[in-house]
């Protein structure tokens, strides 16, 4: 069995047909692992065993039976280490399982693997992991975007059929672009966030890297839903994300908001989204051109907000009931200042600092809550957009994958590779990266993410709108 | 806010954050470049406007206030670097 390009859509007709059994599918996944990753760096950890005991036991009629599924080492998995890519959780072994891991697990799945990402989900490019590098699988040189870069890499390099990661500002869509897979982002309030390590929660979302939209819907349908156990989980049914999404665009409206194709953008990215656009034309949807005027505030909006929430979140880290712990402490403020000073990396720290400092006496009011009142505009931007057209298109990165260590010095341009996705998280929309071409830089192949964005809870019209789009391309 | 000022060393203290002194140096101008960058959001304006503080439309969650199953004593210390007697073991706090 060879992994290349096996979808869960295909191995579920396999496994069902008594073609394939789910030991042999995780002896592949082994195998493509073993050859692929030493080069691509996507993984933390696996334990092919585990994985092989479960896939022993799997009800295969399940929608999801027998599909192991990689996890960014941000969420919860029992019995499982749990890092955030930071060293101060190592040795951490989680004693339960996230809600999503759950849900999986009852769909039949195997979760399965543990795979990279910026430490606690800050950055845009992997690269603030504190454990690996994970390399671009189209070019060792280039990152692979973040901060679920091992989830989107792994996908991408056929070293997995599937996998979650999570999205504050775009750390799904944006590695997915960057990589060349598909990336969802749920609306805020779809996906139950119990057991993944809280970075900002008025933004995180789990969501799945998958091969193709068809596959991103099965996923969605057995991670989605109300959970009594994280109360901004919105109890409202969930539809059946399958059923329409060969419905087409005839008819829809589709919006492309001018404020996303801005000076400075690359010119062969444009040139691919663009023909994306005339695609959706030709399907029979109706382009139009709107605006999203607040749109340049998105980037500062979110690095207030983000910042404010992780460094109140972070607080928990404190070396008294889990992870890494200075020695010998002259007393509990040397303990708790040496154990996050040595535990956490320099990003983390930056975003503590600043998310301190707007949360203080004095500055509360000029930053934080000028910001939420800016997050208001923003979303009432998408709002009026909404009330015009079905569904918007954009690019998700205004440029391909940059080179491994290209915008460290500068944390400012690092956060300007989220400038596409931010706004969606702020809005608490729902948004998805599928593929839409390839640029070719210095010689290598390197793909290109469309950005489609719909309302909140209209993740089947998204799909749909994905899908269409998918199926016009691989026809 | 104008020219606000962002003190690396005094915020870190107030977080118990113990950086370098290497640390502070870099760290200190990089933030001082994103606070300038984040307070571009002076030109925007806000008045009248209600501040949103998450996307959901949903607010105060009850539940039954009724006992319900946790870990275990010995499942809840599994993790920490310090412990014993079922207990989280921490530097001494109280004089005396």
């Amino acid at each position: 069995m060879n992994l290349e390009g096996l979808t869960i859509a295909k191995a579920r007709r396999l496994i069902q047909a008594g073609e394939l059994s789910p030991v042999q599918l995780v002896d592949a996944v082994q195998a493509a692992i073993e050859r692929t990753d030493p080069a691509v760096g996507g993984y933390l950890s696996r334990d092919y065993e585990r994985a092989r005991a479960l896939a022993e036991k799997t009800d295969v009629t399940l929608p999801l039976g027998g599909i192991p599924v990689a996890i960014k080492d941000v969420i919860n998995v029992e019995g499982e280490s749990c890092t955030c890519a930071s060293q101060i959780l190592q040795g951490y072994v989680a004693p339960y399982d996230a809600t999503v891991i759950t849900k999986l697990r009852a769909a039949g799945a195997i979760p399965f693997g543990r795979t990279n990402m910026d430490e606690f989900a800050m950055g845009s490019s992997t690269e603030n992991s504190s454990l690996r590098i994970t390399r671009n699988p189209r070019d060792p040189e280039r990152i692979p975007g973040g901060s679920s870069g091992g989830s989107a890499a792994v996908v991408a390099a056929d070293e997995a059929l599937a996998s979650l990661g999570s999205d504050t500002g775009g750390s799904i869509r944006q590695p997915a672009a960057l990589c060349g897979c598909v990336g969802l982002k749920p609306s805020y309030g779809r996906v139950s966030r119990y057991g993944l390590v809280a970075f900002a929660s008025s933004l995180d979302q789990i969501g799945p890297f998958t091969h193709t939209v068809e596959d991103a819907a099965l996923v969605l349908q057995a991670i989605a839903g109300h959970d009594p156990l994280d109360s901004t989980s919105l109890d409202l049914p969930v539809p059946d994300y399958s059923a329409p999404l060969n419905d087409g665009v005839k008819g829809l409206k589709l919006g492309v908001p001018k404020e996303y194709f801005v000076e400075g953008m690359d010119p062969q990215v444009e040139a691919r989204v663009r023909a994306a656009i005339e695609v959706y034309r030709g399907l029979g949807a109706e382009i139009v051109e709107v605006s999203l005027p607040h749109t340049k505030y998105a980037v500062a909006d979110y690095y207030i907000i983000a910042t404010a929430e992780a460094s109140a979140n972070l607080a928990r880290f404190d070396g008294v009931r889990y992870g890494q712990r200075a020695s010998a402490p002259r007393d509990l403020a040397d303990h708790y200042g040496r154990t996050r000073g040595e535990g956490f990396g320099k990003e983390v720290k930056r975003r503590i600092i600043l998310g301190t400092y707007v949360l203080s006496s004095g500055y509360y009011d000029a930053f934080y809550l000028r910001a939420q009142k800016v997050r208001t505009l923003i979303r009432r931007d998408f709002e009026e957009a909404f009330r015009k057209v079905d569904g918007l298109l954009s690019p998700t990165s205004p440029v391909p994958a940059f080179k491994i260590g290209e915008r460290m010095a500068d944390p400012l341009q690092m956060y300007l590779a989220d400038i596409f996705t931010i706004a969606a998280n702020l809005a608490g929309i729902c948004g998805i990266s599928i593929p839409c071409g390839d640029v070719e830089v210095d010689g290598k192949k390197l793909p290109v993410g469309l950005q489609i964005m719909a309302p909140a809870f209209e993740e089947a019209r998204l799909l749909r709108i994905a899908r269409a789009y998918e199926t016009a391309c691989s026809a | 806010m104008s020219a606000p000022h962002l003190d690396v060393r005094y915020i870190a203290n107030l977080v118990r954050l113990r950086l370098t002194e290497e640390e502070i140096t870099e760290l200190q101008p990089q933030l001082d470049h994103v606070l300038s960058y984040i307070e571009q959001l002076d030109e925007v304006n806000v008045e009248g406007i209600e501040p949103t503080a998450h996307a959901s439309a949903v607010y105060n969650v009850f539940r039954a206030d009724l006992p319900r199953d946790g870990f275990t004593q010995e499942q809840a210390t599994a993790n920490a670097p310090h412990s014993g007697n079922g207990l989280f073991l921490v530097p001494k706090v109280v004089e005396g």
